[in-house]
């Protein structure tokens, strides 16, 4: 079973998570956002292309850089932005923040801030559906950074041990914070690490939306086939700094505007005209939309409540 | 009632509840063929068979990892860390994670989760593997702590901790586990979250909890030939507090001794007459004396850790001290 292809409901995600990530840039720098901000721009191609491969009861786990995920995922804009806010009416009520959201009614397990910690969780949640005997696959995202931690072994090892159906999804986007892909992980080339736990794995272009979408299909049918778990390394870039805190030392103007040219919007954009998928007057009105559609968000995230203070302690266990 | 083991309590306790829900599972290092290195699980994997008792590779922050998955989707996993020392290799998923996402997610996630591990010294096992360090599992909310010192106990608490919707730390003493005591029939629970007096007495509190438990009964039975009638609280939980049969024995006798065995400084003596003297002060009539294990990694030797751990007479000692002052 494969989800039908949506090309333009695919294009407006991506150009959704574009404009709400430049928007929610604009919002740090005016002191409105707290804490840490990583911006998912110029990997909108993988979350979106993977996701769009997903069925529903297929789950999805990611690290800190969740915002765009979120989106893919269904989570509303104006309820992410309202968590960037920190407003009651956020995804987690302004008690997580940008790397903390989830909404298990839409299978998005979260937003995971400790590298690498997600990966055992996420073997956890197919043992889950071994144990009733489900037919879903837990799609788990990580940075090629998370690969260097011992979380990554030991999940990699029992997912192929016990079989559990894992999708593992490595965003190799070359850097890890400030260091170079290189100079933190013996091999470069991350799906050779899959090799080791004899488990499947392609490398994939991850600014190319239709490639991206194809693998995961495939990988996705292959894991839920009951071939145990499979690895994606989706190539890709962020194009802006690892967080709104970066000094940016480690990597050249060059650099960064060669891949901008690769831009994953832009070459998928090309793509729908070059094979007359849509005109250019339907892409200018999904643009527009995308646009009306963060200015909207905005407009309910700073109308939000902030959450009450007498409800600090509440949650903090399901049972007092 | 009968009287059985702590292995027993807690096996039976383990055993009533996969019969009772079968989305109730063990997970660890040797729970299945081995049997459980405490042979708290033999034969469960017989019986249950190997998809509910699950021999997991020596990797703790996938054990607890994976528990923390499998409880988000539903099930109801224990966890077995072997013992609490390998608990640190999987620091990182008990505090960052089991003990945050319900409320780093506004409720959205919920942990049915219980983390079974042994605390302890006293077996020649040498420092890594002999550490009491119960206190620092303690100091995270949204985390429970829970430590039985008799066989009632634990199996009626193990029982709770698995039908709770909360992460759980369950910690039992390696050293423990040949002690009898009577444990009702049927099915029963005991809730966490409440402290007991155990013994009662006039003269003096002490408080403890799991095998300061059991060092602090015998030295009661000690101090009473010397006409001293000691009253005794067992903690049985650490996290979430229950400090009302502390402070209410401690206004009655107006003087405390705490027993834990592991080290003093920043432990759970710390915490406890803390408390005391917040919520009590006018009620003291002498300074609290903590009675715990020395400061030092614990060593091999048999007279050495042995001087190292707390002692029934170092609590005769303090609880005369304690008097006098």
């Amino acid at each position: 079973m494969v989800n039908e292809i949506n090309y333009l409901d695919m294009y407006y995600q991506m150009v959704q998570i574009r404009r709400m990530e430049e928007k929610a840039a604009e919002l740090y720098q005016q002191g409105k956002i707290g804490g840490f901000l990583h911006l998912y721009i110029g990997q909108e191609a993988v979350s979106t292309g993977l996701i769009s491969a997903r069925l529903p009861q297929d789950r999805v786990i990611t690290a800190y850089r969740d915002h765009g995920v979120a989106l893919n995922c269904g989570l509303a804009m104006k309820e992410i932005l309202a968590e960037l806010l920190g407003k009651a009416t956020g995804v987690s009520g302004g008690r997580g923040g940008s790397m903390h959201m989830a909404d298990p009614s839409k299978n998005f397990w979260g937003g995971h801030a400790i590298v690498g910690s997600h990966l055992p969780i996420a073997a956890g949640l197919a043992l889950g559906d071994l144990y009733k005997k489900k037919d879903s696959v837990t799609i788990c995202m990580f940075g090629e950074g998370a690969t260097n931690i011992g979380y990554f072994h030991e999940a990699l090892n029992l997912s192929k041990v016990w079989n559990l159906q894992v999708l593992w999804v490595c965003e190799n986007n070359k850097y890890g914070m400030g260091t170079q892909v290189n100079k933190a992980s013996a091999v470069t080339e991350i799906r050779q690490k899959a090799e080791g736990y004899g488990i499947p794995n392609e490398r994939v272009d991850g600014m190319d939306i239709m490639a991206v979408r194809k693998s995961s299909i495939e990988a996705l049918m292959q894991v839920r086939s009951g071939k145990g778990p499979y690895l994606l390394e989706i190539m890709t870039y962020r194009f802006r700094g690892h967080s709104m805190g970066d000094p940016e030392r480690y990597r050249t103007n060059d650099e960064i505007k060669k891949w901008e040219e690769d831009d994953p919007i832009g070459n998928f954009r090309k793509y729908l005209m070059r094979e007359k998928i849509s005109t250019e007057k339907q892409l200018l009105e999904i643009e527009n939309k995308a646009e009306d559609d963060v200015a909207e968000s905005v407009r309910f995230a700073e109308n939000s409540p902030e959450p009450k203070i007498e409800e600090l302690f509440k949650n903090t266990y399901f049972t007092d | 009632m009968e009287r059985i083991s702590m292995r027993e309590a807690i096996s039976r306790a383990l055993w009533e509840e996969m019969e009772r829900d079968s989305d109730v599972f063990i997970m660890g290092e040797e729970v299945g063929l081995w049997g459980g290195t405490y042979a708290v699980t033999k034969g469960f994997y017989d019986h249950f068979g190997e998809e509910r008792v699950r021999d997991t590779p020596i990797a703790e922050s996938v054990i607890v990892g994976a528990a923390i998955g499998a409880a988000l989707t539903g099930l109801r996993p224990i966890a077995e860390i072997m013992t609490i020392n390998f608990a640190f290799s999987a620091m990182d998923h008990i505090v960052n994670e089991a003990a945050k996402l319900h409320y780093m997610f506004n409720g959205q996630f919920v942990l049915p989760l219980v983390i079974r591990t042994v605390s302890g010294g006293g077996r020649q096992l040498g420092a890594t593997h002999s550490q009491t360090p119960d206190a620092i599992f303690a100091h995270f909310p949204g985390l429970k702590v829970v430590a039985p010192g008799s066989p009632e106990d634990a199996k009626g608490l193990l029982k709770s901790a698995i039908r709770s919707n909360d992460p759980i730390m369950f910690i039992e003493h390696a050293t423990m586990y040949q002690v009898r005591g009577e444990v009702p029939d049927g099915d029963y629970t005991t809730p966490i979250g409440v402290s007991k007096i155990c013994r009662k007495g006039k003269d003096l509190t002490i408080i403890s909890y799991s095998k300061g438990l059991e060092l602090s009964l015998n030295a009661a039975d000690e101090l009473i030939k010397d006409g001293i009638d000691a009253e005794i609280v067992d903690l049985r939980t650490l996290r979430p507090l229950d400090m009302g049969p502390v402070i209410e024995s401690f206004k009655k006798t107006n003087r405390a001794v705490i027993v834990e065995e592991g080290w003093k400084s920043f432990g759970v003596g710390a915490e406890i007459s803390s408390r005391i003297y917040e919520e009590a002060f006018d009620y003291v009539d002498a300074p609290i004396i903590r009675v715990a294990q020395k400061e030092v990694p614990l060593p091999y030797n048999r007279n050495l850790e042995q001087a190292a751990l707390p002692q029934i007479k170092d609590i005769i000692i303090a609880a005369k001290e304690v008097l006098n002052g």
